[in-house]
């Protein structure tokens, strides 16, 4: 019967797209990390990280990279820059005092038309070597609807398949939340790979680490803190003088874990001051500039690939879906709070 | 065989080599680029890679699209058999048109999406084309939402324009399919192997 047998060719392509979009089978794809939040959140805003300001500065190198890599940024004397803190909240309304996660984002744009693009945070590392880890997570602390509490079987479970995340359930339980964007140190937490002009290929992590000394809070007086302190204590901040943070490259060595974010380098890795992040100037999200970009980490400059990091290549899928929404949101006409018009209530 | 014109000359049975070249090519491409666009925003491992290959491929298509385009409109081409009925000619052209259109309007439309998102497109290493349109978040949002949309009108057109083509080498036998599948015979006395005239 050729007729069934076009039929079904025809079925079998059309489903074979479908399956790929992720649209057929139930497979978590890029879209599960962000579940109702595409098509239920405040229109406009972040889907992750949603509270945020925006700020702009000046990067300088210090010429420092420049023999480990042939990207632009390391070479010119000064590159704009424009970024945003957040928190690790997803409400762009929470209180500062919901989380002691802490992120900075980067656009760093060179003369060469090159853009490296990055979004940090101040863990040291991902709780799980892998992306799917990361819902895994988020599951089993989901708390009991009965108890309010997380199921301890199913934390149980969680942890003996992914046992590397018991050293970030705890360091997260202990570290103190800063108690400034400013005096945050923001790690890459993905390794990259810098390429030089000999053809040399050095995995590398980064982090920003501040000129300002840190202050911790504990989780006591956290509780006493206002609902932004953090957006409050920047800005005032940064009326006063600029800020800064030193770009700070750490070179693993053969053998160390480079496609697995869970796992941080040794300490005494070899570290390359590649230049200095002045911020000069903050503005709310909504009219600062920082509010249609997307810190995609995975668009390095020329000069900077990426490595096999399973967590770094789910990352440019997920933000590109939460980027989609709400533009699409702004576009529409959706959005009013996060564009900075009032709502009309 | 030169010293005797025929008629078909005008009208030849066959696509000409190069539009059949093109059409073969481009079928793979444009089924590939189909598949990486949506995997590129499903997978979880997949992006980086895919979205490398997305975009010197979609210029790549754009470039053979306007060859082809060119092709069409120079070289004449195999008129259909009167068999097919006045309906199903008039779907073939409009999904042949169709086809014309999106193969040119997706790689543009894409490379809009990137321009007007402030994405470099990157073929190859720092080789980069310019901004097809100035940086806007509200031009980014119609661009994305019409390149996905319409990739998809385009697959369901190839699906159909797939299907078609099948019934005619299959169940019609009518000469259409094998006009896209092989040439002219060089003497058109010999006769085609596996032709089968409309019965």
């Amino acid at each position: 019967m050729p007729v069934l047998a076009i039929a079904s060719i025809v079925a079998a392509l059309a489903l074979s797209l479908v399956w790929a979009a992720g649209l057929l089978g139930g497979r978590t794809t890029t879209r599960t990390f962000l579940g109702d939040s595409l098509d239920h959140f405040e229109p406009g805003y972040r889907r992750a990280h949603g509270k945020g300001i925006c700020f702009a500065g000046v990067f300088r190198s210090s010429k420092a990279a420049a023999t480990l890599s042939t990207a632009r940024v390391f070479a010119q004397d000064q590159v704009p820059a424009i970024g945003r803190f957040s928190i690790g909240t997803a409400d762009p309304h929470a209180a500062d005092t919901s989380t002691t996660t802490v992120s900075m984002a980067l656009l760093l744009s060179a003369d060469d038309q090159s853009q490296w693009r990055m979004k940090l945070n101040n863990a040291p590392y991902f709780p799980t070597r892998d992306a799917e880890g990361f819902l895994a997570q988020r599951r089993a602390f989901e708390p009991d609807p009965a108890t309010g509490q997380p199921d301890p079987a199913r934390v149980a479970a969680f942890f003996e398949k992914y046992p590397e995340a018991r050293k970030a359930v705890e360091y997260k339980a202990t570290a103190p939340g800063p108690s400034s964007f400013a005096q945050a140190q923001y790690n890459v937490i993905n390794a990259f790979i810098l390429l030089a002009a000999d053809g040399k290929r050095q995995p590398v992590r980064w982090f920003m680490r501040p000129h300002a000394p840190f202050h911790g809070v504990s989780a006591q007086d956290r509780a006493r803190l206002g609902h932004d302190f953090l957006f409050d204590e920047i800005k005032q901040r940064v009326a006063q003088a600029p800020v800064y943070w030193d770009l700070v490259l750490q070179l693993a060595q053969a053998g160390d874990p480079v496609d697995d974010p869970s796992q941080p380098w040794p300490s005494e890795r070899q570290q390359v001051v590649a230049g200095t992040l002045e911020v000069t100037g903050v503005r709310d999200q909504a009219e600062g500039g920082c509010r249609d970009i997307n810190f995609d980490p995975t668009l390095v400059p020329p000069g900077i690939a990426l490595s096999n990091d399973p967590v770094l290549a789910a990352r440019a899928g997920i933000y590109s879906h939460s980027y989609n929404a709400r533009l699409r949101e702004i576009a529409f006409g959706k959005a009013t709070d996060a564009i900075g018009k009032k709502d009309d209530q | 065989m030169q010293d005797a014109p025929t008629p078909r000359r005008h009208t030849p049975r066959h696509f000409n080599l190069a539009a059949r070249l093109l059409h073969w090519v481009m079928a793979i491409a444009i089924l590939a680029m189909l598949f990486i666009g949506v995997t590129m925003m499903s997978s979880l491992a997949l992006r980086p890679v895919l979205i490398d290959l997305h975009q010197p491929l979609g210029v790549a298509i754009l470039c053979l699209a306007l060859v082809r385009l060119a092709n069409r409109l120079c070289r004449p081409v195999p008129a259909l058999p009167a068999s097919i009925p006045r309906w199903q000619a008039a779907a073939a052209h409009l999904s042949h048109g169709l086809l014309y259109l999106l193969m040119l309007g997706l790689p543009l439309l894409g490379w809009a999406v990137r321009s007007a998102g402030n994405w470099p497109v990157i073929l190859m290493g720092d080789w980069r084309l310019p901004a097809l349109v100035p940086e806007n978040p509200v031009l980014y949002a119609w661009l994305r939402l019409a390149h996905g949309t319409l990739a998809w009108l385009l697959f369901a057109i190839i699906l159909g324009h797939l299907g078609a083509a099948l019934m005619h080498a299959w169940v019609l036998r009518d000469g259409v399919f094998s006009s896209m599948a092989r040439g002219n015979s060089t003497a058109p006395t010999q006769p085609e192997s596996g032709s089968r005239p409309t019965s």
